[in-house]
């Protein structure tokens, strides 16, 4: 187990290299950003080649990609284009949007795994019916919309929420947008357990733990549940990154200034520091996260043995 | 076993965390009368916050609650009155003295002086200073020293400014240019304190200056905290006790919050809303016209637009859009048709001039028809009109102009949109002549002059002229009303240089621009200015 | 799935038995097939006899089943109006009047008119032909592909498993802001290939990471085990046993998936990365009606509401495959 973890731990480092370079690149064939800065007019030639010089955009890719790479073992992230230095955007990005995270994370445990118990136990009856249509509404109403309306019917009418997240963001404001964030995925979760219980519910040791007269409460959470979680875990394992580099249209309805809202800026702005120095910290959530996801495996399914 | 014990400890914890704090109470905003605080929406400006430095709105608000410079606009009408400036003559348009008031102190206490501008002035147009708004003082003498096309620069400081005493300097233009004190309201021309250039960082993270505000608190990203500085000497005096502004990375969410009450003041109504603006927020909504007009450009360095023919094509595409409809259906009247180039905040003295188009921006389905076909049709087929899908929404009106050129063509692909991914790539298309069809242009004016609604857009090789547009009989007009000394005379001279557009449409004029705000019941004497910036310094608390 | 009665509605565990071992669907399947199925038997394809494949069962079981039979007519009839959609339109999608506006439903316009006017219910069905195809077509190449790949890594593991699951984290990694802003922005096609070729491209590792956590699960069931043992080769335990029966969470996915790729598709258009205009799209309207809900909310609605039927199709149809797929349902 021990050399399994350090094993995948040193594999983090050649992912960390591609994924700096692919985004870097990425970001490179986006073509020149300094035009942008300038608003609905061009930038005065001489202004323009001064940024460049400032910026390093006028060496070559693989020169830029190398002092970046440079700065980045000194702990220097880079500046983005408003001068803010790219650390400091995360150090106020990643602590807003990783409570934004653990929020929809536990709305989609705590709802999803209930409600897709109930579903699976229940196949065809009402409440499966209910919560399959509940499902669907989900994935074909935008989030924008189910956002929005909730802000308006919470944040402006019934007056229970503020309608916007103030900067710092505590936990309890970020409640409704958690859950909002949660909604597509809670779809994911209800539907995945629901199907992995439908199908171990006539498993072997189900029928065997029933036959022993455990208590139905025992059975289900002991005996069937933990025995379906594994595509549960997974989902929500892959699920931790997408929430967490995609929040952008949650986080821009209820004015969270958080991961997404500082990638989409840095993308659409076209400023390679701050784009691979957010996508890299994600990527490294990523490979933890999945790391997670592999040793809970051996723990749901003591069959699953890593060396 | 153990990991799934650990596991749901983990969320019960994380459940009690939410539980225990999901009682967050409301806070409100301070007192009220005098000493009322105001909260408003804001956006992140894109670049530090330096005078010369801050080319968009979000920047220029802050700029003009902090600073204040030679020249005001005066909010109403957009009039250049004299500010810090005591009196600016000029005897041949081209060689200027400027005596500032003696009163005028920086909020830290520093005296503002004639080399406070000078060396403010001369910080701007320095190269190596990146500063996006140089060429406003590309005008004065020595500038191409400073400021060279290429390569380095030759010298410091600007050879045309020089520091005669304590209240006075003299600024010597490098070509007459007899409206030129009206230029210098723009936020780039306000003088900076020492502090500026002795603690650069110190003063970015918390700007000084000499206007009716003061800077509290500044936290990058999410707000900035405004209080009025008591002892500031201009007339124009806080009538609040100061403005919290709040950054919005979204303008409906800004909305939003305004009618659940958490917010005064959102200077950005989005189009969506307006339908409903009536009931949210009854007369507590502003709608005034803003120095922006929009434009569709063409490309002149393509052979086939730069023809006879083509003129024939523009103007018939021009009366192919029904303007009326898409500004009643689209932005519920927050636009008003263009009949002309200018703004109608300049005002008719000011050179604007209703209906100096005629009926080349008038609907007319069968003229218009009949002009695109006498030129010979669309060149190649079918107008794509590029635009940046990232912000400001453009999509929508881009495939109301679309299909109004449609419906007259009677042929549903004469005319599509193109949307370019991000407004950098736009401009980086634009401005390296990749373009072949139509796109959309949007110019807000940097001072109330008809001047800068012409000269920087379609004077041969002008910084602006994207479509490379150009036209003698324009230059020589625009020229000659350059160097007219007497104001009513320029301004008659630009207009006739405008008519030369009328003949040639270069670019189709669409639309001008208004400003939408909305503000709650709590606060009063709400108005915008004509850059559409709230005058916020008028704002009374109830 | 109103015959297959799990162990739900009383308590007790007479229930659970009676309905693991006397459902009504056993009584569609002939005692040979239901004991060859069952995973427990060690293997199914003994030497006596020529069983029919899984798969073939499979389609036996389908045809019969009314969820299926239902699924499959809304499919077809999605099909056919996408192949032609003048059957039942006979308007032009892009025919607009701005001048009627987020009108509401009037005779001959039943949906009423969009935010530029035009005819709702005529963009509903020739949206059908770019939905339908961005969403089904992805579907499949993300399923193919993730399934594929994360299969082979959950099935060999090791070295192979740190590979593939290495690249799925870097792909994982890469924004669709960013991907849509770099791969389709060169794109000069008008197609819908290079959408779904562009979501196929950055939606596979999520099917990937379920396909591989999946067949993990998988492998170590004793049938599996007893199957090696008996010498099958790798394809076969692979085709035979593991797929059949580690497929299941990938449908749920793939499914769910079908009606976000759609979405994702207005995603990447509202950027201006997608679809070149004039194109048609459920995602497109439904983006674009989006803003306006809070005044002309018919808009979403017939959009969202075809979205709706077509990803309840594909769910009814995806549970309906994995039963027919799970032998213990026999």
């Amino acid at each position: 187990m021990g050399r399994y973890v350090i094993r995948r731990l040193l594999q983090m480092i050649p992912v960390f290299f591609g994924t700096t370079l692919l985004i870097f690149l990425m970001v490179y064939v986006m073509g020149d950003p300094i035009a942008g800065l300038c608003g609905d007019r061009q930038c005065d030639p001489a202004t323009a080649a001064q940024l460049r010089a400032e910026f390093g955009l006028d060496k070559s890719v693989w020169h830029q990609y190398l002092s970046y790479m440079g700065n980045i073992f000194t702990g220097d992230f880079g500046t983005a284009f408003n001068g803010q230095k790219v650390t400091e955007l995360m150090a106020t990005a990643f602590p807003i949007t990783i409570r934004l995270t653990v929020v929809a994370i536990v709305f989609e445990i705590v709802i999803g795994i209930s409600l897709g118990v109930v579903t699976g136990l229940r196949r065809g009856r009402p409440v499966d019916t209910g919560v399959l249509i509940l499902t669907l509404v989900v994935i074909a109403v935008p989030t924008f919309v189910t956002g929005l309306l909730l802000q308006l019917l919470l944040g402006v009418e019934w007056g229970i929420i503020k309608p916007s997240v103030s900067s710092e963001a505590p936990l309890d404001e970020l409640i409704v947008p958690g859950l909002v964030l949660a909604s597509v995925s809670l779809a994911y979760v209800t539907r995945l357990t629901r199907t992995s219980i439908a199908e171990n519910a006539r498993a072997d040791y189900v029928r065997t733990a029933v036959a022993k007269g455990l208590p139905r409460r025992r059975v289900v959470v002991r005996h069937l549940l933990r025995n379906s979680l594994i595509p549960v875990v997974t989902f929500i394992g892959t699920d931790v990154g997408a929430l967490m580099g995609g929040a952008i249209v949650t986080e821009r309805i209820f004015n969270i200034h958080g991961v997404g809202y500082q990638l989409y800026q840095g993308i659409l702005r076209q400023n390679s520091q701050t784009v691979v120095g957010f996508v890299t910290v994600l990527v490294l959530v990523f490979l933890a996260a999945n790391l997670i996801v592999d040793l809970l495996y051996a723990v749901l399914d003591p069959r699953i043995r890593y060396a | 076993m153990r990991g799934a014990t650990r596991a749901r400890w983990a969320v019960c914890a994380a459940a009690v965390a939410l539980t225990a704090t999901a009682c967050g109470g409301g806070d409100s905003g301070g007192g009220g009368g005098a000493d009322g605080i105001v909260s408003s929406s804001w956006g992140d400006p894109q670049n530090p916050l330096e005078p010369a430095n801050t080319n968009e709105v979000q920047g220029g608000k802050v700029l003009d609650m902090v600073f204040r410079g030679l020249v005001r606009y005066d909010p109403k009408t957009g009039e250049a009155q004299n500010e810090i400036a005591e009196k600016i003559e000029s005897k041949d348009s081209q060689n200027f003295t400027i005596t500032i008031k003696d009163n005028w102190t920086f909020s830290n206490g520093e005296k503002v002086t004639a080399k406070s501008f000078v060396d403010a002035w001369n910080y701007g147009a320095a190269l190596k200073n990146n500063q996006k708004n140089a060429y406003f003082f590309q005008y004065i003498d020595g500038y191409d020293k400073v400021h060279p096309e290429s390569g380095s620069a030759s010298a410091a400081t600007l050879s045309g400014l020089k520091v005669v005493n304590g209240t006075t300097f003299t600024a010597k233009l490098s070509q007459k240019f007899s409206l030129w004190p009206d230029t210098l309201g723009y936020a780039a021309f306000v003088p900076l304190p020492k502090v500026f250039y002795t603690d650069h960082d110190a003063w970015l993270s918390k700007p000084v200056g000499n206007g009716p505000y003061t800077i509290e608190e500044y936290a990058k990203g999410s707000s900035m905290n405004l209080r009025r500085w008591d002892d500031y000497p201009g007339a124009d005096k806080a009538q609040n006790g100061g403005i919290d502004l709040k950054v919005y990375t979204d303008n409906n969410t800004a909305y939003t919050d305004l009618t659940a009450g958490n917010l005064d003041l959102v200077d950005d109504v989005p189009a969506s809303q307006l339908k409903n603006v009536k009931a949210d927020l009854g007369d507590r909504y502003i709608n005034t016209p803003a120095g922006i007009i929009q434009t569709l450009s063409f490309p002149f360095y393509e052979k086939v637009w730069d023809t006879p023919d083509a003129v024939k094509v523009r103007k018939g595409l021009s009366m192919a859009i029904n303007r009326d409809q898409i500004t009643d259906q689209i932005f519920q009247k927050t636009r008003t048709p263009a009949s002309d180039w200018t703004s109608p905040v300049l005002g008719e003295e000011g050179g604007f001039k209703e209906g100096l188009c005629g009926s080349a921006c008038e609907y007319d389905k069968a003229e218009a028809k009949k002009l695109i076909e006498e030129g010979g049709g669309i060149p190649g087929g079918q107008l794509k009109i590029s635009y940046n899908a990232d912000t400001g929404s453009h999509k929508e009106w881009v495939d109301a102009v679309c299909n109004s050129i449609n419906n007259v063509m009677g042929n549903n692909k004469a005319c599509v949109g193109g949307p370019v991914g991000t407004f950098a790539d736009f401009r980086s298309q634009v401005s390296t002549q990749k373009l072949t069809g139509a796109w959309r242009a949007g110019w807000q004016m940097d001072y109330p002059l008809i001047q800068n609604f012409l000269q920087p857009l379609y004077y041969t090789n002008a910084p602006s002229n994207d479509g490379k547009w150009s036209d003698q009989k324009f230059d020589d007009l625009v020229d000659k009303a350059n160097a007219e000394s007497d104001k009513a005379k320029a301004v008659t001279t630009f207009q006739d240089a405008e008519k030369v557009l009328v003949e040639q449409m270069p670019v189709i004029p669409l639309w001008y621009q208004n400003g939408s705000a909305g503000y709650s019941d709590r606060v009063e004497n709400v108005s915008l200015n004509p850059f559409s910036v709230p005058v916020y310094d008028q704002i009374k608390v109830k | 799935m109103p015959e297959q009665k799990p162990w739900d509605e009383t308590t007790g565990s007479g229930a659970i038995s009676g309905a693991g071992a006397g459902g009504a669907m056993d009584l569609a399947v002939d005692e040979g097939t239901t004991l060859e199925k069952t995973p427990g038997g060690p293997e199914g394809t003994g030497p006596a006899g020529k069983p029919r494949s899984l798969w073939s069962d499979a389609w036996r079981d389908l045809r019969r089943n009314p969820v299926f039979i239902v699924s499959g007519l809304i499919i077809l009839f999605l099909v056919v109006i996408s192949i032609w959609p003048s059957l039942i339109a006979d308007q032009d999608p892009l025919n607009c009047d701005l001048a009627k506006a987020q009108e509401g439903s009037r005779p001959g316009h039943p949906f009423g008119f969009d935010g530029q006017g035009c005819d709702v219910y005529t963009r509903t069905v020739y949206g059908a032909r770019t939905s339908v195809a961005v969403g089904v077509l992805s579907t499949l190449g993300v399923s193919l592909l993730g399934g594929v790949l994360g299969g082979l890594a959950g099935f060999f593991g090791g070295g192979w498993d740190a590979v593939l699951s290495r690249i799925t984290d870097i792909f994982f990694g890469i924004p669709v802001v960013l991907g849509g802003l770099v791969f389709l922005s060169v794109v000069a096609s008008s197609t819908v290939w290079p959408v779904i070729g562009f979501i196929v491209l950055l939606g596979w590792p999520q099917i990937a990471r379920i396909a591989r956590g999946s067949v993990i699960t998988v492998k170590q069931n004793d049938y599996v085990q007893a199957a090696r043992a008996l010498g099958a080769s790798n394809s076969r335990m692979m085709l035979r046993h593991i797929a059949p029966n580690a497929i299941a969470p990938v449908i749920v996915v793939a499914t769910i998936a079908l009606g976000t790729f759609i979405s994702l598709e207005a995603t990447l258009s509202y950027l201006g990365v997608g679809l070149k205009p004039p194109a048609v799209s459920w995602g497109i309207d439904i983006s674009a009606a989006s803003q306006y809900v809070r005044n002309a909310p018919h808009m979403l609605l017939w959009p969202a509401g075809a979205l709706a039927v077509t990803v309840l199709a594909f769910i009814m149809l995806g549970d309906a495959v994995r039963d027919a797929l799970d032998p213990k349902l026999r």
